[in-house]
């Protein structure tokens, strides 16, 4: 099983520091200490555990640390920065580790960005020796780099040349998009396998900074320092500390304290169960701060991202998953509102960007999803959002026959009209209703109000309300058709249906990027050369062009 | 008001206890009423009619007998008694339990399938809405509007597996049902034969012999199904349609029984002057009623049709009775078909052509009766045989539609077709000799000129028992 929960006291690649406003990411790659067998992380080369950990890192640096302004990333060793993704790993990983292991390293590097755009924790990277494919890649995520001017030390994206694949996390499209560097330059830096050094690698828009190796650390830390003092995050406030989370996992379930994830081999899916606080969470923001990782929305995000996360790496085979959700809608609600209330405090904003990222999981998750709204449901606000992500939904309307719980409601809040926007840069609800300004100013003034199933309907925000006589029949023949249909049609339909509208980076590097990469991967040509690469033999290549 | 179902519409699916039918229902049941006021049997709303109504599927329950008015008939949903333990009998599903719930892959397939067969029953209701006026006899009436009713009992059947099995879709399937009619332009029905107008007896004879012997092959296809209440309703369906071709085949034998008397009696072929229909006649309609249905089997090779077979929705005639591995995907088969103006066969994979299958099993089974009626023909010494045109006459659909053929199976040029048709198909001029003939016959045990009374009456009642009323 790969376990994507992990602590600093059990990193074995990353180390962190702290010099005031500034800390330090520095990998310093344990060969050895890999997540899978047959390879070593040699260069200062990555696998799936050191990204579990950067990713880690960079959420508690969010969390547990306030008064951090900006993070200097570079390598703990001596004239390398990083080699990438590790070369044999990748060659011995099905298609289906590869896809998923890309996948989650964009998560993490645009988690970077994240941090460094909205959290006011700016990123910046010091690279200290070759810089290489994911290397590279990494750097290109932070908002500054600063390259050592040493005559040797180069920055480089030699996938092309050298393995026959993309650099898929994010490179390409960090190039010319982000750091605007001209499309010829970056074709010939993209097909030259050793890449460019110092000065033309600043010329070129490669780089940010330069500096001698002796003034390398100095330059990293004044820069940072001026980045840290930009921010408005508080130097005098306490971060709130990430527990380790309670979970029991066993062969067809999983249980947290508000998430549960039910398995159904025969059905291929699994149910996503979000349960609302039983007591009503605080307003009061320095009751929310001591509360701290164990306020819901908290909690309850941390729950999710690891439930998404395990399912999509360790149960592929279950293709659809059901979301539900139970308890008091007024207690998402009231959450919902301490948030609202509260939202320039810097701890509210993090787990706002938190709960937006772990939405996006779901966005980019290779499932079926639909939402089934039931009585006894809380649909309201935040939890609107799973409903709001599938790519279909139920509502019951009406009440179950000799049932005494009320029919089903659904409620929209302030967080479903802007915080939690998806990777194609609009709000949920945008990203439904195109190009209809009105119809969102519409669905925008029903905020707070219970809307029935006929409501919902009405409104757009639901996709199908069978009453109780149907339900059963409905929903189990939607979850048996979807679990017969091609998994990867289904995957590829579901892509390119859910982000409507705008494309911006991000939404460029899960669309095109990876599409591209994950066709590139297949193809025979990659394949050989992965395989190959060390060996000292040169692939055979298929020429057909495609 | 609260409508007691159970009590109008005679069930064994515990009706009154189910909530979603009774909820479907509820909509559908005076919907279905008023389109049988407009556009069933017209002006019959005072006629009371001896009729045979199931009640039950026990074998005293199937056939109650008694004067109703019409609209009051109590259309009941019926599915045969289940087999215990039924396992499914072909497809990749073989030996698999069968289905009692529709499985949610094979939604859209089978209720395509259900609604497509639904469509036909109400179509012919629509088809033969003047025929009661001009019957041969009230004998004929009565058993024209049994056909009727039953016709629209099997609506009841095919519109109950909708509403109990398909939700939203299924209820507004069912509507639609009632929103198409037969031959309108707008709204048509799904099968082409089933536009088509059945304006005289003779037409409705073989209607009921050629038609509802289509019907009995996909009823006895689709109780091959793997989706059990499918199977159960349309086993139940079949009993029904049994006696829909009875009374098209002695229809038939009871026309060409009186041909024959008149032929004898005048000595002469042409009995068109004393009141007959000549057996040319006969045949021409034979002709066209027969080359129509074939078409209703769809082209010989069909990926729908294997599809069906794989997922194990529709079966072929007699499935368990076939002796192979009920799977076909390593199974070849010849079928007809048609190169440089020669009909000739090729291999072909089995599983692509069971309609064509049906279609031959068609064949075989409607080919019985016309033996039956030329033995009539020659216990009057009658020197001419009335024959099944060949499979490529006259057809629209399938490896024949593009070309012209003799009822022999030879192909014809265009011209040739233009020139001899009407020798092999009812002529604007044969029409109206028929229509000249429908006169109605009222008076009980009476017979119109060009039939021969039946050998007995209905439920061992005598031929001129009054089985119409017109109040």
């Amino acid at each position: 099983m790969i376990d994507f929960l992990t602590s600093p006291d059990h990193y074995k690649h990353w180390k962190i520091s702290f010099n005031g406003r500034v800390a330090s990411l520095a990998l310093n790659i344990k060969e050895d200490a890999v997540i899978s067998e047959g390879y070593e992380l040699k260069l200062n080369s990555y696998d799936l555990g050191v990204d579990i950990e950067l990713n880690d890192a960079i959420q508690r640096l969010r969390f547990e640390h306030p008064e951090v302004g900006a993070v200097i990333i570079t390598s703990g060793q001596e004239r390398i920065f990083s080699a990438g993704a590790n070369i044999k790993m990748l060659g011995q990983s099905s298609h289906a580790d590869k896809v998923n292991f890309c996948k989650f390293t964009n998560e993490t590097r645009n988690s970077i960005e994240d941090a460094s755009d909205y959290s006011g924790q700016r990123y910046l990277c010091m690279i200290n020796g070759n810089a290489a494919g994911g290397g590279y890649e990494l750097a290109l995520a932070t908002s500054h780099i600063i390259l050592v001017d040493d005559g040797a030390t180069s920055v480089s994206l030699p996938e092309v040349p050298m393995l026959a694949v993309l650099p898929g996390t994010g490179g390409l499209t960090r190039v010319v998009e982000k750091r605007r560097v001209r499309r010829d330059r970056a074709d010939f830096f993209c097909t030259t396998g050793e890449g460019l050094r110092g000065k033309r690698a600043l010329e070129w828009g490669l780089v940010d900074e330069l500096a001698s190796r002796s003034n390398l650390e100095n330059a990293a830390f004044k820069k940072a320092e001026s980045l840290a003092k930009l921010s408005d995050r508080p130097s005098d406030s306490e971060g709130i500390l990430f527990k380790d989370l309670e979970r029991k996992i066993s062969r067809n379930s999983i249980r947290y304290k508000h998430v549960t994830v039910d398995y159904d081999r025969e059905l291929r899916s699994a149910t996503i169960m979000i349960i609302a606080p039983i007591e009503v969470p605080p307003k009061n923001i320095e009751i929310i701060h001591a509360q701290g990782c164990d306020f819901w929305p908290v909690a309850m995000a941390r729950e999710l991202e690891d439930a998404i996360l395990h399912l999509r790496f360790n149960e592929p085979e279950l293709g659809t998953w059901i979301l539900k959700t139970s308890g008091a809608s007024q207690n998402i609600a009231a959450a919902d509102q301490a948030m609202y209330d509260n939202s320039d405090h810097w701890l509210i904003r993090e787990i706002t960007l938190y709960l937006k990222r772990t939405f996006k999981r779901l966005d980019v998750s290779s499932r079926s999803i639909i939402a089934l709204i039931t009585p006894g449901s809380c649909f309201t606000g935040t939890l609107m959002e799973l409903a709001l992500s599938a790519d279909i939904s139920y509502m019951l309307d009406g009440t179950i026959l000799d049932s005494d719980i009320e029919p089903a409601t659904v409620r929209l809040t302030n967080m479903n009209f802007g915080p939690l926007i998806m990777c194609n840069g609009l709000s949920r609800i945008e990203s439904r209703f195109l190009c209809d300004n009105k119809d969102i100013s519409k669905i925008r003034d029903k905020i707070g109000e219970d809307l029935t199933a006929t409501e919902a309907e009405n409104l757009g925000i639901v996709t199908f309300i069978p009453d109780d006589i149907d339900w059963e029949d409905e929903v189990r023949v939607a979850i048996e058709a979807r679990a017969s249909f091609s998994p990867d049609a289904l995957t590829a339909m579901e892509a390119n249906l859910r982000f409507g509208g705008p494309e911006t980076m991000e939404s460029k590097i899960f669309s095109r990027l990876s599409a591209w990469q994950n066709w590139v991967f297949l193809r025979k040509n990659a394949g050989n050369s992965l395989q190959l690469y060390g060996s000292g033999k040169k692939p055979k290549f298929e020429r057909e062009r495609i | 008001m609260k409508i007691n179902y159970n009590d109008l519409i005679p069930n064994n699916v515990g009706l009154s206890d189910d909530r979603r039918l009774l909820r479907a229902l509820e909509r559908w049941q005076p919907a279905y009423l008023n389109w049988w006021n407009e556009l069933g049997p017209i002006d019959t709303e005072t006629f009371q009619v001896y009729l045979r109504t199931a009640i039950s599927v026990e074998s005293n329950g199937w056939a109650n007998y008694g004067h109703v008015h019409m609209p009051d008939y109590r259309w009941g949903i019926f599915l045969s008694p289940p087999e215990p333990n039924r396992k499914i009998g072909f497809g990749y599903h073989k030996g698999e339990e069968a289905w009692s719930e529709v499985p949610g892959e094979y939604r859209t397939e089978l209720r395509r399938l259900i609604v497509t067969q639904g469509d036909t029953e109400p179509a012919s209701v629509e088809q033969q809405r003047h025929l009661g006026k001009t019957c041969p006899s009230l004998y004929d009436l009565r058993n024209l509007f049994q056909v009727n009713v039953e016709e629209g009992r099997h609506l009841w059947a095919m519109v109950y597996l909708l509403h109990a099995h398909f939700g939203r879709d299924g209820r507004e399937e069912a509507d639609e049902m009632l929103d198409r009619h037969a031959g309108d332009p707008d709204k048509p029905r799904i099968l082409e034969a089933f536009n088509e107008t059945t304006d005289d007896w003779l037409s409705f004879f073989m209607f009921t012999y050629f038609q509802d012997r289509d019907g009995k092959f996909q009823l006895a296809a689709l109780s091959e199904s793997g989706f059990d209440p499918l199977s159960r309703t349309c086993r139940f369906m079949l009993t029904e349609e049994a006696h829909h071709m009875f009374v098209g085949e002695t229809g038939i034998m009871r026309i060409i029984q009186r041909t024959c008397e008149l032929m004898q009696k005048h000595d002469s072929d042409d009995v068109r002057p004393f009141g007959g229909i000549d057996l040319l006649t006969i045949q021409k309609w034979i002709n066209f009623h027969y080359s129509i249905c074939l078409d209703l089997f769809g082209s010989e090779k069909s990926t729908n049709a294997a599809n069906y077979y794989s997922m194990g929705l529709k079966g072929r005639y007699q499935e368990a009775k076939i002796n192979d591995d009920h799977i076909l995907t390593n199974s070849q088969t010849l079928v007809p078909k048609v190169e440089d103006n020669k009909i000739s066969t090729e291999e072909s994979a089995l599983l692509t052509a069971i309609n064509y299958k049906l279609r031959e099993d068609y064949a075989k089974d409607s080919q019985r009766g016309i033996s039956r009626f030329n033995k009539i023909i020659r216990n009057y010494a009658i020197n001419t045989e009335l024959k099944l045109p060949d499979a490529a006459f006259n057809r629209n659909i399938g490896v024949f539609k593009d070309i012209n053929c003799s009822p022999d199976g030879t192909i014809l040029s265009q011209s040739e077709w233009q020139e001899h048709r009407h020798e092999w198909l009812p002529s604007e001029d044969d029409y109206a000799f028929v229509r000249s003939l429908m006169v109605p016959v009222i008076e009980p045990g009476k017979m119109a000129s060009w039939i021969a009374p039946p050998k007995r009456g209905i439920h061992g009642l005598d031929i001129d028992y009054e089985y119409v009323m017109f109040h």
